[in-house]
């Protein structure tokens, strides 16, 4: 009876289980597929394991996309860790004229439609002399990653005991000291959630790199993919490597590190 | 003698308010030490460059040589550009899909992880999945299953006795190919959102609707649903505003084609500013799709604050 009762739960549950994960299953199934097998049996899953797709899109070089992807997330992430904290740190523990407005223009970001910026962030990148170099990506992947982290660490800051600090400030702190000494050791797991949250978003940009890089050699991810693209659009198993490849690295951050990123998401969020 | 403590009085007091000064300007110069940094960022590459995007839609302007003033000309010419209207309902289409598909079905993934069954482990892990994926990969990945000779989507429709459809050239099928894709990237978002919103609502009170005799049904309306409101009113928020500004996968699966038929604000801004260089006009509809998004953030939040008047919740 319990078991005929949980019946359509089932279903639903692994129709959903098919709807997100089949389409993961169908680019690695035809990325170990030769040419051949793939136009013989286009459907099958996990027919075949011929792994040679996967040496030639490494023939191509693809060291330089993980390269530059990775430098530019990292030090875009880093960087915004400390200056979000930094900025949050009076904005959720100092009462001062200027607060709410602050904080409002700073989160009001996460509404904004990029394409409102991208016309003068290219000119402007253009007259600094940084376009088409990781440099002219490092200003807008922080500026646009500031509103949902400084809203994550206000939010999380405003936790912190106000004795903890009045202590300090007893023992001759200075505001610097106490924001290094007692705050930013107590944020650790807010800022792995920030780390992780902007680190997904900023490995997967596209439109800045769109606008702001153009020799091969300075591409992200996002864009050696379409370089796959022009350059497999015959050889579907090559190209699903390549997909495989490249998405490999988010998700192995993923797994180590998924409550992690659930919570980020939905702390970030709830309050839109 | 009086006088005297009168005059000690005034000192102190003076004195007071004057340490009291110096430590609020020592404060002002703190906070603005901390803020500086991010605010100059932020100033820098997301405040002034709205401002120079209304400025330069006031001109004709190819990005390079001498701009020519034309006042509301880009706007006025945007008016009258089929194309425009077009993107706008099809960036219309993407809200309608996000709001009553994409949510309804973050919600029903999420209620599924609090479902009496086993691998829920599993279920959340594999449901999240395709929020991870790079939109770009995940353009890719469907425009090969939407291909009309190999694609697996038409294996699927021939299994339901239906000719192959060549979903992303035919421009009666291409809008909704690409709906399910962002439903499909976008759905897993709102699994968590709600996920998160379900854990905080008490056992106690389901318990207490199973002793008074409620069905599944009627702890689903009468509890789940008033409890989650506040999750559902900000997703929407988040599901409108983000339609505002699809691109990515647009331009990647069809690139606003075929025959316009996906043109949205976001494609079509883009390629009147690169591949035309129209960077005047293509300001113009830059800045019309901040100040859409703008004037529904504020609709939102105005209804929101007149229903929490009203006693809506919290």
């Amino acid at each position: 009876m319990a078991v005929m009762k949980k019946f359509p739960l089932y279903i639903i549950a692994l129709l959903l289980l098919v709807f997100t994960g089949y389409p993961f299953l169908y680019m690695i199934s035809t990325s170990l597929k030769t040419q051949g097998d793939f136009f013989e049996k286009p459907f099958s899953l996990f027919s075949s394991f011929n792994f040679s797709n996967y040496t030639s899109v490494f023939e191509m070089g693809i060291s330089h996309y993980f390269l530059n992807s990775l430098i530019v997330s990292v030090a875009a992430v880093v960087i915004v860790m400390f200056i979000a904290a930094l900025a949050s740190y009076p904005l959720s523990r100092m009462k001062f004229k200027f607060n709410r407005p602050l904080f409002l223009l700073f989160i009001s970001g996460m509404m904004l439609p990029i394409h409102a910026t991208l016309i003068p962030i290219f000119k402007l990148t253009q007259s600094m002399g940084i376009y088409d170099t990781l440099w002219a990506l490092l200003g807008p992947y922080i500026a646009f990653s500031l509103p949902i982290s400084i809203f994550i660490l206000t939010q999380f800051m405003q936790e912190i005991p106000k004795s903890l600090e009045e202590a300090a400030e007893m023992d001759g702190c200075t505001p610097f000291g106490i924001f290094w000494r007692v705050i930013l050791p107590m944020l650790t797991p807010a800022l792995m959630t920030v780390f992780i949250y902007n680190f997904i978003h900023l490995w997967n940009e596209f439109i800045f790199a769109l606008v702001l890089l153009s020799s091969p050699e300075n591409r992200t991810i996002p864009l050696g993919l379409q370089d796959f693209y022009g350059e497999f659009s015959v050889n579907i198993p090559g190209l699903m490597s390549a997909l495989t490849l490249f998405s490999l690295p988010i998700l192995v951050v993923y797994f180590f590190s998924q409550e992690k990123v659930v919570k980020g998401l939905a702390g970030g969020s709830v309050k839109g | 003698m009086n006088a005297q403590t009168e005059k000690i009085d005034l000192i102190q007091k003076i004195g007071r308010t004057k340490s009291k000064k110096i430590s609020r300007n020592k404060n002002v110069m703190t906070i603005c030490l901390f803020v500086a940094p991010a605010l100059l960022v932020y100033l820098l590459y997301v405040v002034y460059p709205i401002f120079a995007t209304l400025n330069y839609s006031f001109y004709n302007w190819d990005g390079t040589t001498e701009k020519t003033f034309v006042g509301l000309g880009n706007y006025v010419e945007l008016f009258k550009d089929a194309i425009f209207w077009t993107a706008l309902k099809n960036n219309t289409w993407v809200v309608f899909a996000s709001v009553f598909v994409q949510i309804p079905l973050g919600l029903i993934m999420a209620l599924m992880l609090f479902a009496p069954i086993k691998g829920l482990r599993l279920f959340n892990s594999i449901y999240f999945l395709p929020f991870l994926m790079s939109t770009v990969a995940i353009g890719m990945l469907w425009v090969l299953m939407f291909d009309p000779i190999n694609g697996v989507i038409n294996l699927f429709v021939n299994f339901l006795g239906f000719e192959n459809i060549a979903w992303l050239s035919n421009e009666n099928t291409a809008m909704i190919a690409v709906l399910l894709v962002v439903v499909w990237q976008f759905s897993p978002f709102y699994m968590i959102l709600f996920k998160a919103a379900l854990v905080g609502i008490s056992e106690e009170l389901y318990e207490a609707a199973q002793i008074d005799g409620a069905n599944t049904w009627q702890k689903f309306k009468n509890i789940t649903i008033p409890l989650l409101l506040p999750t559902i009113v900000s997703s929407s928020i988040l599901a409108i505003v983000g339609s505002l500004k699809a691109f990515d996968i647009f331009y990647i699966m069809t690139g606003g084609g075929p025959n316009g038929a996906t043109e949205l604000m976001g494609t079509y801004m883009f390629k009147q500013a690169f591949n035309n260089f129209n960077m005047g006009y293509a300001s113009a509809i830059a800045f019309l799709m901040f100040f859409i998004a703008l004037i529904v953030t504020i609709i939102i939040q105005v209804l929101e604050s007149v229903r929490k008047r009203k006693g809506g919740y919290e």
